[in-house]
């Protein structure tokens, strides 16, 4: 082991916007619960569209968290990933100030930028004219802004990244701020929001192929189910605070939700007949962790929603865990895919597993395939100790990322 | 250079005072356009304040810039903006070109 390897990494704070919850505690409550966020989208006329329904953060009010000062400035994504920081600074018992500002590092993975910032800018460039455009059109709708706004608002000038890798960004983000943390940063914010509920997203989303054709919210979105028929797209994510063990112990007591074992990520061959890289990734991260498959108490699920790929993130799973070998769980099936901010929701409902000895429920799948041979956490949580979790992701393209989260013994 | 827009042209013959830009609809307009920091006011002299010190970075001067040129038809371009550092030049930009 090298002495960057040495440097352990763990989650001292974490804050997230989910469609079913906004902020942790509600978030956490409700996925416990089997409360699903996806409804009829409510932001945009979809009368036009033959998909009409989402994951909404609800009752979200940008002024009561924000300063006016952000708001001309800001897409919603940003705006969401703003006060996710803010709350993961707090519940971190954080000040930025307490820390050196070279000392904090920005790592954000986003998918689509500022889509609805930038359709509104657009459709003023093309109706009024270049005059009318906003200024802030200059990064607001940029795939970075999320990394810049946070670094400004707290003074963060470590080094700042933004990683932009489809559903794996939300996991690659966390993996790239644990690498600045080994060369010698003491905290960084990380993790990925997005959002792009606006006409012109949702024509892409229309065309993209994966989206379900069904309109009722409970049966639309059924990874791992025989009646699976494709997924349904949210918004949201979440940022948390990593910092090195050694600060986190520095600035005891403080709560350590857990430790970010293993990472690791994988590209697929475009060689016919290759096997994906999703098995070879969980593998990986597992080496990186120090783990063997049978110290998994459950793994996060990137459950497509699509037979092929669920037919292969199964065999991934039974491939290194054997069947029935680890219960599975996709809580995502509560607020749709949210891109860049899925695999990062999904490692924040991870660490929240591992420190409440709780697995939250996959919903709405009555009918699994059973050809899948998967122990899949159905409808209620299933209590018992967690004490490492292994996420996946796959990302259009070609994409696989894992991550180990393990109870942190210092 | 300030210059007139045809469009503020057209709209016919300028009244000298009327249309001079005070320094309340200068407040007015920048915070339209990028908001107000709530740890810094507006509200009083603020004249001579650059305009970093009042939280209002380069970005927020071409947004306030690009709403004069829409509501009042005065293009300040990005090389005048650049010898602007206070409410107060801006003001004699605009204002200038409105006589």
């Amino acid at each position: 082991m090298t002495a960057a390897q040495a440097v352990r990494t763990v989650v001292t704070g974490i804050g997230l916007c989910a469609p079913n919850g906004l902020g942790p505690t509600a978030y956490w409550k409700n996925t416990l619960r089997g409360q699903s966020g996806i409804g009829k989208i409510t932001r945009f006329d979809t009368s036009k569209y033959w998909s009409k329904i989402g994951g909404e953060v609800p009752g979200f009010e940008p002024a009561e968290h924000l300063q006016s000062r952000l708001l001309p400035q800001t897409d919603h994504m940003t705006r969401l990933a703003l006060v996710a920081t803010d709350w993961a600074l707090w519940g971190a018992g954080l000040r930025s100030t307490d820390v050196p500002e070279y000392d904090m590092a920005v790592v954000t993975a986003a998918t689509a930028g500022g889509y609805e910032f930038g359709q509104r800018e657009l459709q003023k460039l093309w109706a009024e004219g270049p005059d009318f455009v906003s200024a802030y059109q200059s990064f607001a709708w940029f795939y970075a802004v999320n990394t810049g706004q946070i670094s400004i608002r707290h003074g963060m000038r470590g080094p700042g990244a933004v990683l932009v890798t489809e559903q794996c960004g939300g996991i690659d983000a966390i993996g790239h701020a644990r690498r600045q943390l080994r060369k010698g940063v003491r905290m960084a914010l990380t993790g990925g929001i997005d959002s792009s509920m606006c006409p012109w997203a949702w024509v892409a989303h229309q065309v993209s192929g994966g989206l379900s054709h069904s309109n009722q919210p409970e049966r639309a979105y059924l990874p791992f189910d025989n009646d699976a028929s494709g997924y349904i797209t949210g918004e949201g994510g979440a940022i948390m605070v990593l910092e090195t063990a050694e600060s986190a112990a520095a600035r005891y007591p403080v709560r350590v939700y857990g430790e970010i074992a293993g990472y690791a990520s994988t590209f697929d061959s475009k060689v016919e007949g290759r096997e994906p890289g999703l098995k070879r990734c969980a593998e990986l991260a597992l080496a990186d962790a120090g783990l063997t498959p049978k110290d998994i108490d459950v793994v996060f699920a990137d459950a497509a929603g699509q037979r092929d790929l669920d037919k292969a993130e199964a065999e991934a799973i039974v491939g290194l865990f054997g069947p029935f070998g680890v219960p599975v769980t996709a809580p995502k099936t509560m607020t749709g895919r949210l891109f860049a901010g899925g695999a990062s929701l999904d490692v924040a409902a991870a660490l929240l597993s591992v420190w409440d000895g709780v697995i939250p429920p996959t919903i709405n799948v009555n009918n699994p395939s059973k050809e899948y041979e998967l122990d899949l956490v159905l409808d209620q949580p299933r209590h018992q100790r967690v004490r490492a979790a292994l996420v996946l992701s796959r990302g259009r393209g070609g994409y696989n990322s894992a991550m180990v989260v393990c109870e942190y013994n210092r | 250079m300030a210059s007139l827009s045809w469009d503020r042209i057209r709209k016919g013959p300028l009244a000298m005072s009327t249309n001079q830009l005070t320094i309340e609809d200068l407040k007015k307009i920048m915070r339209e356009c990028a908001g107000e920091d709530d740890s810094i006011s507006l509200e009083g002299d603020i004249l001579d304040t650059p305009f970093m010190d009042l939280g209002y970075d380069s970005l927020a001067l071409l947004e306030t810039a690009a709403l004069i040129k829409r509501q009042y038809g005065v293009t300040v371009s990005d090389e005048d903006l650049h010898g602007i550092d206070t409410p107060r030049a801006f003001l004699e930009k605009v204002n200038s070109v409105l006589v």
